[in-house]
């Protein structure tokens, strides 16, 4: 069985004696309760954490080397435990350079160790790097996430993975097996829907349920801006590096910016819910994005989504520059509503208009750093306490019904979206391989059209 | 004759600005090829003087003489109506009436945000927010592309000079915090977010908002000391640091009692903690909605070298 070394607790954790003495008493108390077969509620057997008898630092690896992946990286440097990036992969050559620069620079040669042989590219890279390290994060575009969630399960590593998780049903499966393994192996998983590591949602949502404004019968939820970058096209480049260049407009890759940001929104509605929508309707399009460079992906959602008790939750994003800007979220209960976003609010007001609660906006911890000091300091601790990958999957689900419902026009039930056999990932992933959609000869891609489009 | 025209009618626009003086009284540009316009107001180059003694701050002194020389000043702080043609080039285009040119066309945009930079606070005639100095400049380049003229960020010294409008009190109008009421949106009366620029009175120049609303950028490096060892003429610290960099006026979530004309607010790193990012945007602040800014057009422009060298000086990564 393998656990943090005694020797290792002590390099990082110097100052605080008391911390050492209960860790070890609790590992003995672990270990002899384990052999007889039950396990402690706050085991502190941390299989992934391993690390060889001369280390001193818990090694980490990033696997997709974006600018989200990097600045996770950055934070977790920033929590002060003794860490070192020992390996990173990417399909692009580029951005691993570029994303190693920035690290190297602000942490120096001490915490960052990435040697030619450990910089990993191309598809299959995530697997090498992963072998490398005691700690992944893993922040490709989602439509990876599946196959890198379950390799770094299967390996035992403790994980941080960015939102959303998945791209469709296939992958959302993948995800819950996995999430269970990883139950199963204790390994600590934070994803990054940093909202549940938000001080303004953490006390807002825990007084909701406490019953300050009721039970909760309606909401509504926005993501409503102006879109995201374009990668124009360049002659040399195939079908395949042109869509993982430009992810954002590809399902196979991204989603739909229903899931790839919106996620967090609906994400919040089910959070309030305590659960998950049992189906959804809906209308969307593309109504002004509507060139070449956009890919597939609509410019609007719009979603009902009932919950088994019936309340309906509106959901709404949009990519439309030069209109209103919202992105936030608003609850009615039978006593009151609640007002939360992402700019720390989180007010909740009575019928009368009179104020039950307001999180004060000043000071606020960035939940980004939040997401990193707490799953490091339960490593380091040794203890096992995030279970996040089944929540990202299902509201990753809950966003990807969403979009079911508006490619088809229908109404689909989460029992149907979560068992659609509608794969969009690419039969072979390589550079000169075709991916399932490609443009027509004028350059333009097929897009999803309501009423026709099959999604379950 | 459409597709020809305006490349023409650019170079014949910067033509004209550089050969003939124009004349020094207010006017409204119009941004070309879209409804949008903006109101500017001449400043008389003069003297002041910069600083307060009475002031408990420290780099607020000493009290110095400074000559300005003129220069139109915004009467508003920019609002979204103007800047969102520049944040989205498709937006842009599918506003304009006329093709955008190439010259237009191939400026650099900002980084589309992760996060709604009106912070639900609204557009139309709201103050945009949110942007880097960097961000700031390359909007004066935008509007220098489309319009042929030189317009940039105030000097720390115009700024106070503009907003004292001749005065030596803590405020245009005197030293009682209480009247600020009549002429700016401050932390007590602004109900917590940026309001529509013009609604409250003007200053005797005719600058409405100078203080309040939302902080209003300058080109200059804070520096505590440097009051003391200021040129007199037209005084400029130029920023070669990220931060601290000053920023004054105030904003919507400023007391009255802490604005003044001689108040040196600067910029702060957790400005973009928020930003999940590494390197951090060079564009975006996610976590100030507070910080806008307000154009100057000097009456004298630069040479064209110097033109573009202020318009094109790189950014410094910020990690």
């Amino acid at each position: 069985m393998l656990t943090i070394p005694q020797h290792l607790l002590r390099t990082i954790k110097p100052r605080n004696d008391n911390f050492m003495k209960n860790t070890r008493r609790d590992f003995i108390k672990t270990s002899a309760l384990a052999t007889g077969g039950v396990i402690a509620a706050n085991s502190f057997v941390l299989p992934g954490a391993y690390a060889a008898p001369a280390e001193t630092h818990l090694k980490l690896a990033l696997i997709g080397c974006g600018g989200r992946g990097t600045g996770a990286v950055f934070q977790a440097m920033e929590t002060g435990h003794p860490i070192k990036l020992v390996a990173m992969a990417d399909a692009f050559r580029d951005r691993l350079d570029g994303s190693l620069k920035p690290i190297l620079d602000k942490y120096g040669a001490d915490k960052v160790d990435v040697p030619e042989d450990r910089k990993f590219v191309g598809f299959d890279a995530y697997k090498h790097a992963i072998a490398e390290a005691d700690v992944v994060i893993l922040a490709t575009p989602p439509g990876f996430r599946p196959d890198h969630f379950t390799e770094a399960v299967k390996q035992g590593k403790q994980i941080f993975m960015e939102k959303p998780v998945a791209t469709d049903a296939v992958g959302i499966r993948k995800v819950l097996k996995a999430a269970e393994d990883a139950k199963a192996k204790k390994l600590n998983v934070v994803v990054g829907l940093q909202r549940h590591y938000q001080d303004n949602y953490r006390k807002t949502i825990a007084k909701i349920h406490s019953g300050e404004i009721g039970d909760i019968i309606g909401g509504q939820v926005y993501w409503n801006d102006g879109g995201v970058w374009v990668r124009p096209r360049k002659p040399e480049q195939t079908e395949m590096e042109y869509q993982m260049r430009n992810w954002y407009y590809f399902n196979w890759l991204c989603g739909d910016h229903i899931t790839e940001q919106h996620v967090h929104n609906i994400d919040v509605a089910n959070w309030v819910k305590k659960g998950y929508p049992v189906k959804a309707e809906g209308t969307g399009g593309r109504m002004v994005r509507t060139g070449k460079e956009f890919g597939e992906i609509f410019d609007h959602h719009t979603v009902q989504f009932t919950y088994e008790d019936g309340t309906v939750i509106h959901s709404e994003c949009r990519h439309f520059p030069g209109a209103a800007n919202r992105v936030d979220e608003t609850f009615q209960g039978t006593k009151g509503t609640a007002y939360l976003s992402a700019g720390n609010h989180g007010v909740l007001t009575d019928y009368t208009g009179k104020k039950l609660y307001e999180h004060d906006r000043e000071n606020n911890i960035n939940p980004y750093q939040q997401e990193h000091n707490e799953l490091w300091a339960a490593i380091v601790n040794g203890e096992y306490k995030f279970a996040d990958a089944e929540n990202g999957a299902r509201s990753t689900m809950t966003s990807i019904l969403g979009r079911y419902a508006t490619y088809s026009g229908k109404v689909i039930t989460m029992d149907e979206a979560i068992n659609s056999d509608v794969n969009l990932f690419p039969d072979t992933l390589a550079w000169d391989a075709t991916p399932k959609l490609v443009p027509n000869a004028d350059g333009f891609y097929p897009h999803a059209v309501p009423g026709k489009t099959k999604t379950v | 004759m459409k597709k020809i025209a305006l490349p023409i009618v650019l170079v014949g626009v910067l033509a004209f600005y550089s050969l003939e003086k124009p004349i020094f009284e207010s006017y409204t540009q119009k941004i070309p090829g879209t409804p949008v316009t903006f109101d500017m107001t001449p400043i008389e180059g003069g003297t002041f003087n910069m600083g307060s003694a009475s002031s408990s701050n420290a780099d607020e002194k000493p009290v110095h003489e400074v000559k300005i020389d003129p220069f139109w000043m915004g009467t508003h702080e920019v609002t979204w109506d103007a800047f969102e043609l520049f944040l989205d080039k498709n937006y842009e285009l599918a506003i304009s009436e006329e093709p955008i040119g190439e010259i237009v066309d191939g400026l650099t945009r900002p980084s589309l945000p992760y996060l709604d930079m009106t912070f639900g606070m609204g557009k139309e005639h709201k103050p945009a927010i949110g942007m880097t100095q960097y961000g700031a400049i390359q909007y004066c380049y935008w509007l220098y592309l489309k319009t042929g003229i030189f317009y940039r960020l105030p000097t720390e010294a115009e700024w106070e000079y503009a907003a004292r409008a001749g005065s030596d009190s803590k405020y245009f109008f005197g030293d009682n915090s209480e009247t600020l009421e009549e002429y700016a949106w401050t932390s007590e009366n602004s109900d917590g977010m940026t309001q529509m620029v013009g609604k409250k009175k003007p200053n005797p120049w005719g600058l409405y908002d100078i203080y309040g609303n939302v902080l209003e950028w300058t080109s200059d490096q804070y520096d505590p000391e440097f009051y003391k060892k200021t040129p007199k003429e037209n005084p400029i610290n130029p920023s070669t640091e990220l931060y601290p960099r000053i920023v004054r006026g105030g904003s919507f979530k400023t007391p009255a009692e802490e604005i003044s004309s001689a108040k040196r607010f600067v910029n702060d790193p957790k400005w973009k903690q928020l930003d999940p990012q590494i390197p951090k945007s060079q564009w975006w602040f996610p976590e100030a909605p507070f910080i806008g800014l307000r154009l100057v057009r000097p009456l004298n422009p630069p040479s064209p070298e110097e033109i573009n060298a202020y318009y094109t000086a790189a950014p410094i990564a910020d990690y």
